[in-house]
């Protein structure tokens, strides 16, 4: 019953990740696409927590830290390049 | 049924109910019309569901083996912390890199703010440019 529950959550999950796929592909703008990938990267912690309960391993734990730790940078790399046109700003007048 | 299964129980049902708030918040980021809207759906009720299904891993934990498991709690801060912090990054981006706002949407306040403080210190600017030039 236990396992049958968490194989929903899990199911419930996917759906999400396929509807941000959608929003991916189909977004108008390019924030919307990043909002999308955000999401994506959320969820996919989240089903790997429950992946990592389901199969009643603990090998699974840095996965979440470390997918969490990337989604935020890659987001705001992708939101410092949409407002000023590069990731890394250098200073020219030295 | 003793206390543990009762917990793993909870765990389980914890874990649903994220899985229904990430269905909510997905049915949020097809519909809305703009991305603004849409940054309200992905970012918040998202960050629930995130919460709700680590705080479920980690009561099954404990119940399971009495396991607690600190990578799952600084997990639940670290989201807690993060996932606000990029939305608003990536809204500020879009509103400066000039995304429309939807067609049904009645004021954007920002941007009025914006034009203002832009003309008060253009006014400013002509000002000290007059005083300079009638002092020379």
């Amino acid at each position: 019953m236990v396992n049958t529950l968490m194989l929903i959550a899990l199911i419930l999950f996917s759906f999400t990740i396929v509807i941000a796929v959608y929003r991916i592909i189909r977004g108008p703008s390019k924030p919307d696409r990043v909002i999308a990938l955000d999401m994506i990267g959320v969820n996919l912690l989240a089903s790997i927590a429950v992946v990592s309960c389901l199969l009643e391993t603990k090998a699974f734990m840095e996965v979440i830290l470390i997918l969490g730790i990337l989604s935020f940078i890659g987001t705001i790399a992708f939101s410092k390049y949409i407002e000023r046109g590069v990731i890394v700003e250098r200073r020219h007048n030295r | 049924m003793n206390a543990d299964t009762i917990v793993e129980y909870a765990a389980a049902i914890l874990m649903v109910t994220g899985g229904l708030m990430s269905l909510v918040s997905a049915i949020g980021l097809f519909r809305l019309p703009d991305v603004y809207t849409r940054s309200h759906a992905a970012t918040k009720s998202s960050t629930l569901a995130v919460l709700l299904t680590l705080l479920g891993g980690f009561l099954y934990f404990w119940a399971l083996e009495r396991f607690i498991s600190v990578r799952l709690l600084l997990g639940i801060i670290f989201v807690f912390l993060t996932a606000p912090v990029a939305g608003h990054v990536i809204i500020r981006a879009a509103h400066r890199s000039g995304v429309k706002l939807a067609d049904i949407s009645k004021k954007d306040e920002l941007a009025e703010a914006k034009e203002r403080l832009w003309q008060e210190q253009e006014r400013n600017r002509l000002e000290k440019e007059m005083k300079h030039g009638s002092d020379g």
